[in-house]
């Protein structure tokens, strides 16, 4: 909403308070002022002159030589290249040392031979948006009435020596969707009074009813409709200052009649429409709601198609407008209109947000609607639009209204101790400041004993309950004079859940092992939804995506962490580790939310370790990932849980992949990335994890116990074990712990061979075995024991061999 | 025979201090103590002494020895000692060179900021409440005061899955939650950290995909200058001692009154800068009472429970503290942007 500071001088005294202080006052007070903008963008020395002569420059098809009056002795020779220019206007001329917008100063010229002391201006080069000039100035000067006085300041009869106070409306102050309701607003703040536009309606003799009758089919969508007209009106300009008015206000002027209808909605907030009374084609208004496939062509010329959704007006045959939207081309007032049906009515706000979003038509009207009017000024608004249109078009106002009201209004009461107030607040306001508040606020009210009984105005739409008598108090006892405090009560300290706990150290398990975190989308295609998911469901759709690339819910981490991966390299960062925790989404058939599971998931490329000057460099392998997942697993206490399993996935490469198992059950995977997939991604090789981290962050662990430091020495054994290439290195180790019993204490790989030295299809894997006995020392013997039966049960199970 | 004696042991000590390595003093210890030495000798000719002369003689040849033997083991030391410094001065080298990188990655900026708010307000009693990003349009609107049809819902363009199943816009739907939970009964006090999407187009400053941290206090007697003074203890936590919060009226859906709540700008102290707009303040929080119809959705008795409630966006937060100028770099995950989170 746009506020003119010197049109809202009509309604609120604003003496003493500057546009600026104005603004800051109201912003305190609740309702933001995105800007003040000074309608005088620097200009000076523009004046009113009158066209003297105008001739053709004799160089120049496009140019005017013209005489002007600026009211300072001789008439002044003035080079104008607008089509416009004639003898007899009055316009505004920028003397000879005037400054026009942006600095433009004006000087003496020569333009093709002729001299030209000054500029004759259009609407524009005073600082006016080219959309709010009237089009019929569009592409010229703009002339003023011939009684503009010659020499006057042309910018205070455009009244553009204004400012303009832009509030940003939050949607429970419609309220403030007109000049009254800011007025309101604004001596509620200064605690000043509000003067309201004065009324005085000269009808004449004749009966509104035998023009027109009025019908509505559903009141609920239209619970009040009253229309007058006024005939005889001349179309015309509106006077220089409702131009001015609307133009400040954002709006382009046409001419009286619908000005007036524009200026009534800015005044009261009450959009009205003028009809062209004989151009409805027949003299009944009949509203209802449109027949499927009705169609209507509206005042911007575009034929538009109905639905039984949508309300319309129509003449008891075919619609004349989309009901609080837009009129009809067909009964739209043109310069030849004589005769006017003025429509006020109050809509019901879904009904014509169902249209607006329909038509993706949104107007001035049609958003008060939406947000909802004040029904109690409705038949004021249309009194002051007849008014006007009699005293501004010539017109003359026929006697009476017709109207079709089920309105059932009811005054809302609120009831509120002073008790309450404080005690929500914190405050200790006493019964007079909040009786004050209440005055400034125009409220009716009584009080007894602390107890205040609110009528609240049909204005205020947005106070129901005691809380919104509380905001206003508030807000006008002003919040810098709320104090400070904290919540009294049992004081239980916070803390993380287990879970949440545990989570955080894993996340900085990880980023100490050289993983960066990183945050993704959670909106991902179609294709890589389901890409490398652990689980897969039926992929979540939205129903509006705006885009293919956000347009379903992912089920793996991975593909956007190969994303970022691929960003990074394109980027020259060819190292990169990256891990993130975040939710994927499972259907859970179509009524039901998803199972969201919260998972882990890592990307590893490129170089993992280099110190080179010392002569280590490391790139990433499928074994530096497992180490770190192992230290993960063992940060948990799971480490002796898990288990790794070769496997098969799709996009991943066949022979390096692993399912991680936890207690037999699986749990995510590990592996490289399939070199196809890796070409798509634009990457080179590369390894990824992703792991169900709520089951790995639930899976109930033991507390740590102590276990006494070893007293006695240990005795290790090494051994290589020559198998068959297939055997796998887990499988033996597990067979050689299960084999060495209590004693054996420890078992670890030390080194693995295939090649010349063995016989085809074979491998050797050396394995470092230690024996330990808590309460004493081990002897020789004992342990030879121990350590012949792991290597039976290997020759027994696996066919190994030792290597000589 | 005395005099021999005493000439041995000028000529061995002098011979000690020109040895210039072990070797060379092994081969004195040997030449004047060894059995073939010159002392031994000495010795030897003892039998020609009479019993009277023997002892005399015997300490005097005790006594050239321990002068000798002294002698030689303080050469050996210096020799030692010698011989060690000049190893080490061999083994010296250059500090200036790399050391071993130990890699470490880091918290993402978001995480940062949010873990760094989750502990202040844990300091302070509450507990973090999580719930589905995936949200029914009920707890995410309609137990919020927003009914199907609500203007304010356009405030929050939204994306939907169904009718009644959207990416929620918000992390209230937590509060709406957790208070069902509660089943009427308070104190409830808690702080909801998430995920939250709305229908924008990326952008330096929008991001259809961003971060929210909500708090809630329901209890019996919350007062609205309770959540002044929490606020205001959270600004100064976060952003210096020195810092001071405003109320300015708002309007949302779900709390009544609404404010918004600025912190003092932390660039300028207020005075008015680039960061602030010139104004001294800086936007950070939407806050406000707990709407009764919220409270009575919930199962609260709002005649005997009131509340507060707040939120901020950690992508704001974390833009205006470290000075990040597109919102986008937190989702692009470039390592360049990352890394500069290393450190405390
Ligand atoms: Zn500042």
């Amino acid at each position: 909403m746009f506020v003119s500071y010197k049109w809202l001088q009509q309604y609120v005294d604003l003496t003493n308070i500057t546009a600026k202080e104005l603004a800051d006052r109201i912003t305190k007070a609740g309702i933001e002022v995105e800007s003040v903008e000074v309608r005088n963008k620097g200009i000076q020395g523009v004046v009113i002159g009158h066209v003297l002569e105008r001739e053709q420059h004799p160089n120049a098809d496009k140019l005017s030589k013209c005489f002007v009056d600026i009211g300072e002795g001789e008439p002044v020779q003035i080079i104008c290249g607008a089509p416009n220019v004639a003898k007899g206007q009055k316009v505004a001329v920028a003397k000879v040392g005037a400054v026009l917008p942006g600095n433009f100063k004006i000087k003496r010229a020569k333009l093709r031979g002729e001299e030209s002391n000054g500029m004759i201006c259009s609407l524009q080069e005073l600082g006016v948006e080219s959309k709010l000039v009237p089009k019929e100035y569009a592409d010229g000067i703009f002339v003023f009435p011939s009684d503009a006085p010659v020499g006057a300041d042309a910018l205070e009869l455009l009244y553009l020596d204004d400012e303009v106070l832009e509030l940003s409306l939050t949607p429970n102050r419609a309220d403030c969707l007109s000049m009254i309701g800011v007025a309101y607003e604004v001596a509620a703040i200064l605690g000043r009074s509000v003067k309201l536009p004065a009324i005085e309606l000269h009808e004449n003799s004749e009966s509104v009813h035998d023009y027109i009758s009025v019908r509505v089919d559903t009141p609920k969508d239209n619970p009040l409709y009253v229309g007058r007209i006024v005939k005889n009106v001349k179309i015309g300009p509106s006077p220089l200052w409702m131009q001015a008015r609307l133009m400040a206000a954002g709006i382009r002027p046409h001419n009286n009649v619908v000005d007036i209808t524009n200026y009534i909605l800015l005044e009261y907030g009450q959009p009205l429409h003028a009809f062209d009374y004989d151009r409805l084609g027949s003299k009944e208004i009949v509203v209802r709601r449109a027949k499927a496939g009705e169609t209507i062509v509206t005042l911007d010329d575009v034929e538009r198609t109905l639905t039984e959704e949508h309300l319309v007006i129509t003449n008891g045959k075919e619609p004349v407008a989309l009901a609080g939207v837009m009129g009809g081309a067909n009964s739209e007032v043109c310069d030849k209109t004589v005769n006017v049906f003025i429509e006020a009515a109050y809509f019901n706000g879904a009904t014509i947000r169902q249209a607006v979003k329909d038509h993706g038509l949104r107007s001035e009207s049609s958003t008060r609607f939406e947000k909802g009017i004040d029904p109690a000024r409705t038949k004021e608004a249309l009194d002051r639009a007849a008014m006007l249109m009699a005293e501004y078009a010539g017109g003359e106002v026929i006697g009476g209204v017709v109207e079709v009201n089920t309105l059932q209004r009811k005054d809302v009461v609120v009831t509120i101790t002073l008790d309450r107030i404080n005690n929500v607040l914190g405050t200790t306001i006493t019964k007079e400041e909040v009786a004050g508040i209440l005055t400034n606020l125009q409220f009716t009210f009584t009080e007894e004993n602390g107890t205040f009984t609110i009528t609240v105005p049909s204005r205020r739409r947005d106070i129901a309950i005691e809380e919104d008598i509380i905001e206003e108090v508030a807000r006008l006892y002003g919040y810098d004079n709320l104090p400070a405090t904290l919540p009294v009560g049992e004081a239980k300290p916070g803390k993380l859940t287990p879970y949440q706990a545990k989570r955080r150290k894993v996340r900085r398990y990880l980023e100490d092992a050289g993983l960066f975190q990183a945050i993704t989308y959670s909106l991902t295609n179609e294709a890589k939804a389901t890409m490398f998911a652990l689980e897969t469901a039926e992929p979540i759709r939205l129903a509006l995506p705006m885009s293919e690339e956000r347009s379903v819910l992912r089920q793996s981490l991975v593909p956007h962490l190969l994303e970022a991966a691929s960003y990074n390299r394109a980027r020259q960062v060819e190292n990169v580790a990256l891990y993130e925790i975040g939710s994927v989404y499972l259907a859970n058939g179509e009524h039901e939310l998803p199972n969201e599971k919260e998972r882990l998931a890592g990307v590893l490329t490129g170089v993992w370790h280099a110190h080179v000057w010392q002569g280590e460099k490391k790139a990433v392998d499928f074994y530096v990932a497992k180490g770190i997942l192992d230290g993960l697993f063992a940060l948990l206490g799971l480490e002796n849980r898990v288990e790794y399993k070769q496997a098969k996935r799709e996009h991943l490469h066949p022979g390096r992949t692993a399912d991680m198992l936890l207690d037999g059950k699986t749990i995510g995977f590990i592996a490289q990335l399939h070199p196809i997939v890796q070409k798509q991604f634009d990457l080179k090789e590369t390894y990824v994890f992703e792991l169900d981290l709520e089951v790995l962050l639930k899976a109930e662990v033991d507390n740590i116990r102590y276990t006494a430091i070893p007293r006695f020495p240990s005795i290790t054994r090494d051994i290589a074990l020559v198998v068959d290439e297939h055997v796998v290195a887990g499988e033996l180790q597990k067979a050689i712990i299960e084999a060495g019993g209590e004693l054996l204490k420890d078992v670890s790989i030390f080194d693995v061979y295939k090649g010349d030295r063995l016989p085809e299809g074979k491998k050797s894997i050396a394995f470092a075995l230690r024996y330990y006995d808590p309460e004493r020392t081990l002897t020789d013997e004992e342990v030879t024991n121990v350590h012949e039966q792991v290597i039976k049960a290997v020759e027994q199970q696996f066919g190994a061999t030792l290597r000589g | 025979m005395k005099e021999r004696l005493q000439q041995l042991q000028q000529e061995a000590l002098e011979k000690i201090e020109q040895a210039n390595d072990l070797k060379a003093l092994n081969d004195v210890r040997v030449a004047y103590l060894g059995k073939k030495g010159p002392i031994t000798e000495v010795l030897r000719g003892m039998g020609a002494l009479s019993p009277e002369e023997r002892p005399v003689m015997g300490a005097l040849v005790n006594e050239v020895r321990e002068v000798i033997q002294t002698a030689l083991e303080a050469r050996q030391a210096t020799l030692e000692q010698a011989e060690v410094e000049k190893k080490l001065a061999a083994e010296a080298i250059d500090v200036t060179l790399p050391g071993r990188p130990i890699r470490r990655g880091n918290h993402h900026p978001l995480t940062r900021v949010i873990e760094e708010i989750e502990d202040l307000f844990i300091g302070m009693g509450y507990t973090i409440a999580e719930g589905p990003e995936v949200e029914k349009d009920y707890y995410n609107f309609e137990a919020l005061n927003l009914p199907k049809g609500h203007p304010a819902r356009d405030m929050q363009d939204s994306f939907y899955i169904t009718e009644e199943i959207l990416l929620r816009t918000h992390t209230s739907p937590v509060q709406a939650r957790t208070m069902e939970k509660h089943q009427g009964r308070g104190p409830v006090k808690i702080i909801c950290p998430g995920k939250v999407y709305r229908r924008d187009n990326d952008d330096a400053t929008h991001s259809h995909q961003f971060t929210q941290i909500e708090g809630l206090v329901v209890d019996e007697h919350i007062r609205m200058s309770d959540l002044k003074g929490t606020l205001r203890e959270f600004a100064r936590k976060m952003f210096g001692e020195d810092r001071d919060i405003r109320f300015r009226p708002s309007f949302f859906p779900f709390t009544e009154p609404s404010v918004e709540v600025d912190v003092s700008c932390a660039n300028c102290g207020g005075h008015g800068c680039s960061v602030c707009k010139g104004t001294g303040w800086i936007e950070i929080l939407g806050a406000g009472m707990v709407h009764p119809n919220v409270l009575e959705m919930a199962g609260f008795d709002s005649k005997k429970y009131t509340g507060f409630a707040f939120g901020m966006g950690p992508e704001r937060i974390a833009m205006l503290k470290y000075g990040i100028d597109d919102i986008r770099h937190f989702y692009q995950n470039d390592v360049r942007f990352l890394q500069q989170f290393n450190r405390v």
